[in-house]
């Protein structure tokens, strides 16, 4: 039990993807403009890293040690996660018309998120249990959903802030990111 | 054959990955149509809550349209014969704040109205009938037309077009089917402390 906090807590705050590992920059960037789409990228990034982690640990424990194609984890784990992204939009569309109003358009995004690419790789390199792959998943969506939706809450408030006019925009939002980086390493050394 | 493919890289990493793609575009392709949706569902609701009128009043050229944009993100308060009703319900459902009724759309009416065609007047210019967006007045040309007030939605769009002003608004009559109780009003003396206080006072 300790174990899986001890996971968690690591990805969440000391081994943040976005922040320490820089993985996932690219919606961490572009979705954050606003707090609402920051919470919507969150919840269905949350919903299907835990879920592309545990199919990439399935694929590789089952289908790829057994047969020693281990050098073929990249491909079939972006296989992987191109139809774990794509059913699961199938499904929430069918299932829950609201929530796909407020996901629908992140999903397909999620797709090139380097994070989910990252976290399965990340599973494989370190020799992670069943559980402890979905725990790493799932800790890994938890802190990229943070740090997301901390960075918009940032960026709402410097739309309005007076930023000299060459630091307007992307520019001030590269800085911010760095400061928060700088802070997220005080957390190194936790676990 | 997993004694060939484990010696054999190269057919191995083929059948690995080519069975994986099978699998995988097989469940895709079951998704595709178990999870088959139909329209927008979400769209279907909305239009269900509308009141069916086909009035225009909204700007859009009926209830179902009108729905659509709901759904793509237009305001929800511009029904007038809805009134505030339906923005409650569509506000419940799509779980936004209610907003009051746009006034620019025109407002609540308190009565349910029906259209009445006097037909002593009516010239037969079937200008009413191409307007009504229920089919609800009968006639042809140089004809006498009427309304068929079972159909009528009392949406007011067949007043505009008569050359001779012959169309009037009408309450609808109360029949057996739908008669109920008038509400008590919200400022009578309902309860024995009301009548306390308004002697007091």
């Amino acid at each position: 039990m300790t174990d899986f906090l001890v996971i968690l807590l690591s990805t969440i705050l000391v081994n943040n993807f976005v922040l320490v590992q820089f993985l996932g920059l690219c919606p961490f960037m572009g979705v954050s403009n606003k707090l609402e789409t920051a919470i919507g990228m969150g919840g269905a990034t949350t919903f299907v890293l835990t879920l592309a982690s545990i199919c990439s640990y399935l694929v590789h424990t089952w289908i790829l040690v057994p047969l020693q194609l281990e050098f073929l984890r990249t491909i079939s784990f972006i296989l992987v996660i191109a139809v774990v992204v794509q059913f699961a939009k199938m499904f929430i569309e069918k299932t829950s018309p609201l929530l796909y109003r407020v996901l629908g358009v992140f999903l397909p995004l999620i797709t090139t998120n380097c994070a989910v690419l990252g976290v399965a790789l990340q599973n494989t390199t370190k020799a992670h249990t069943f559980f402890e792959s979905s725990v790493y998943g799932f800790g890994a969506a938890l802190g990229f959903s943070l740090v997301l939706i901390l960075f918009s809450a940032m960026r709402e408030r410097l739309a309005v802030a007076d930023v000299p006019a060459p630091f307007k925009g992307a520019a001030i939002g590269m800085i911010t990111a760095g400061l928060m980086s700088l802070a997220f390493m005080g957390f190194s050394g936790l676990v | 054959m997993l004694e060939f493919l484990s010696q054999h890289a190269l057919p191995a990493a083929l059948v690995a990955l080519g069975g994986l793609a099978l699998v995988f575009g097989a469940v895709l392709g079951f998704a595709a149509v178990r999870f088959k949706v139909e329209g927008d569902p979400i769209v279907e609701q909305l239009d269900a809550l509308l009141p069916q009128t086909q009035c225009g009043q909204c700007g859009y050229p009926g209830c179902r349209p009108y729905a659509q944009a709901i759904a793509n993100g237009d305001a929800i308060n511009k029904c007038p014969p809805g009134g505030q009703t339906t923005i409650n319900a569509i506000a419940g459902l799509l779980d936004v704040e209610a907003p009051e009724l746009d006034a620019e759309h025109g407002e609540e009416q308190a009565v349910q109205k029906v259209a009445l065609i006097r037909e002593a007047e009516c010239i037969g210019c079937t200008k009413c009938i191409q307007a009504c967006p229920v089919d609800a007045i009968l006639g042809a040309a140089k004809q006498m037309h009427t309304v068929i007030a079972d159909e009528c939605t009392g949406c007011d769009l067949c007043v505009e077009p008569c050359p001779v002003d012959c169309i009037d608004m009408v309450a609808r009559e109360t029949t057996l089917k739908d008669w109920q109780w008038e509400l008590p009003s919200p400022n009578g003396n309902l309860i024995a402390t009301d009548r306390v206080q308004g002697a007091a006072a």
